[in-house]
């Protein structure tokens, strides 16, 4: 083997070295191919994305704040916050005699406003009152926390019109022998016959806003000064760069986010629940860290956090298929855990040689 | 003489400590000037004076001949005078162009729409400052940390350059570099002063100092005690005047 074949097989190892997380999910699908019966199936794979959003959400909350440098506790009770107050919202309005439409979309944008709220609250203490942020957060956890629970002291959040189930249990596109393929409305159909669901709705509301997250973090001066700020805090200020300022607007993202999520979650169960994503947080965080990013910020994307989530999600999905007690994936996804941070450790960062002499 | 920046009399005081008593000097452009002294001999301060980080207690300071009141680091920085820090002013997790744009990135309309990073732009101006300076780097698209202490030192100079800074302050370039880098960053320095530039250099290094100066000043105790041309001095006198044993004015 001659030097040059020698450089490109290391560079070849460290390509695929990078790429672990990518490697890990496609060896869990095939592991769970062979050893999960029916995994390999439309529906199983929809279940995946669709019980994967609140952590595919509340992990890209989680990365934006991760990447300043700063840690999101909040996000979990927010959520179930702001499934609650919508709930009540909405099912007041229906109460009320507006029209189950307007009602629900009118009780969405009003708790995604509301939802702005505790970020902001979180993003005054850390950058103005200089309240570390894992205090300011989790003192933001226990009163969100407090808060819905005092809401349901009248009364459970229910009775949701019907719309709701429709839209969260819906699907974005239909195909039938006959009507043929069909967007968001389904098909009529005699009972029993042969349809295909493909995409859930709230899969596809999710992505858009996911995918301009993206967008935003990669190439807009927004992601430029979030990264700058996790990555030498002094040199953003040097710089010239509001850190204060894009701080609070990072809080407000992270929990715009999670109330989003909540705000899913009612369509979804067509319930408000205090604890909807208290269980999600930390597989939020561990979806961050598998994906490549550093508690101690600068590091992270958007793909690569959904990666994370994919991996904690096909591994809950296939061990449930399996019928094993989902105990062992919190085993699973502590050992998953360690094992990212160490080989993120092990592979040293791309880098190019464009300027050859 | 014509200098770019000057210092008449200027004093800072610290409660009771007289950290910078009535300091005069002045640096040209083109010209490069060591401030040499000893651990508290008060060179740090009257630099912080001309970059904005303290307020001079009394005396003034001129830039192109015109008196000036700088407040803040930014003051600075809009009359062009940059400083180097030791401990470097680049994010380490960014690549070099996004570290030389940093803070005033070039933005272009993405489908009439929306404000994204013009990379492009940002790549090749920053090629064209490196290669004007003779800097040579792997490729822009590397981040900082990849990067050796003396390619740092020179992003965070063309970084400075491309923004036009007239007036270079450097804190101790050569500081935790290893030789070979030492040799490189002294050199960019030195080809700093054909673009006009008029530069401060603070070091501990003797060697540094008598490679790439045009003018020693040397502080002891607050005060101003030697401005020697380099040609008419040598390090001895110079280790004399820092120690206290001899004064030249």
């Amino acid at each position: 083997m001659n030097a040059v074949t020698k450089n490109k097989t290391t560079n070849l190892v460290m390509d695929l070295g990078r790429r672990w997380a990518l490697i890990f999910l496609l060896i869990e699908l095939i592991f769970f191919s062979f050893f999960a019966k029916g995994f390999m199936s439309l529906r199983v794979f929809q279940m995946i994305f669709f019980f994967g959003i609140t952590v595919f959400l509340l992990g890209t909350a989680e990365l934006f704040v991760i990447i300043t440098g700063g840690i999101d506790l909040s996000v979990g009770y927010v959520m179930g916050f702001a499934s609650i107050i919508s709930a009540k919202m909405i099912s007041a309005f229906v109460h009320g005699g507006m029209h189950p439409f307007p009602a629900l979309i009118l009780g969405i944008v009003l708790t995604l406003l509301i939802g702005l709220l505790p970020g902001l609250i979180n993003g005054l203490l850390i950058s103005k009152l200089r309240v570390p942020p894992f205090i300011a957060t989790f003192s933001m956890l226990g009163i969100s926390h407090g808060v819905a629970e005092l809401l349901l002291l009248n009364g459970a959040a229910k009775d949701l019109p019907h719309l709701a189930n429709l839209i969260g249990n819906g699907y974005f596109l239909y195909w039938a022998p006959g009507p043929g393929l069909s967007f968001f409305v389904r098909p009529e159909i005699p009972r029993g016959g042969f349809i295909i669901e493909l995409i859930p709705n709230i899969v596809v509301l999710a992505f858009v806003v996911i995918g301009i997250l993206a967008f935003v973090l990669k190439r807009t001066v927004f992601g430029q000064h979030t990264y700058a700020i996790g990555g030498n805090v002094d040199a953003a200020i040097r710089s010239g760069i509001n850190v204060g300022r894009h701080k609070v607007k990072i809080y407000m993202l992270s929990s715009f986010l999670a109330s989003l999520a909540g705000v899913i979650y009612v369509l979804m169960y067509v319930t408000g629940k205090g604890d909807a994503g208290a269980a999600s947080l930390l597989d939020a965080i561990a979806a961050v860290v598998i994906g490549g990013a550093s508690l101690y910020g600068g590091k992270g994307t958007v793909w690569r956090t959904i990666l994370g989530a994919l991996i904690i999600a096909v591994l809950e999905t296939g061990l449930r298929v399996m019928g094993i007690p989902t105990f062992d994936k919190y085993i699973i996804v502590g050992v998953i855990l360690i094992s990212a941070v160490l080989i993120d450790k092990v592979f040293p960062e791309k880098t190019y040689t464009d300027n050859k002499e | 003489m014509d200098y770019l920046v000057e210092t008449k009399n200027i004093t800072k005081r610290f409660g009771g400590l007289t950290a910078v008593n009535e300091v005069s000097f002045g640096v040209e452009a083109g010209e490069i000037v060591a401030v040499l002294g000893d651990n508290g001999a008060g060179k740090s301060t009257l630099i912080k004076m001309i970059s904005g980080v303290h307020q001079p207690d009394g005396g003034q300071i001129f830039v192109e001949g015109k008196e000036v009141n700088i407040h803040s680091p930014m003051d600075a920085l809009s009359m062009g005078i940059e400083t180097i820090y030791q401990d470097l002013a680049l994010a380490e997790n960014m690549n070099v162009y996004s570290n030389i744009f940093l803070g005033r990135e070039k933005t272009r309309k993405a489908w009439g729409l929306f404000d994204v990073l013009d990379s492009k732009f940002m790549y090749e101006e920053s090629m064209g400052v490196l290669k004007k300076l003779n800097i040579k780097i792997p490729s822009l698209r590397n981040n900082v940390r990849t990067l050796s202490g003396g390619q740092r030192q020179a992003v965070a100079i063309s970084r400075s350059i491309y923004w036009n800074a007239q007036f270079l302050i450097m804190d101790e370039p050569t500081a935790a570099l290893g030789v070979a880098q030492q040799h490189q960053v002294l050199e960019l320095v030195k080809s700093l002063k054909d673009h006009g530039l008029g530069i401060i250099i603070i070091s501990h290094q003797m060697h540094d100092v008598f490679a790439v100066a045009d003018r020693i000043i040397v502080m002891r105790r607050g005060e101003k005690v030697g401005d020697l041309l380099k040609k008419d001095t040598n390090p001895d006198e110079v280790v004399n005047l820092i120690v206290g044993s001899e004064s030249v004015v």
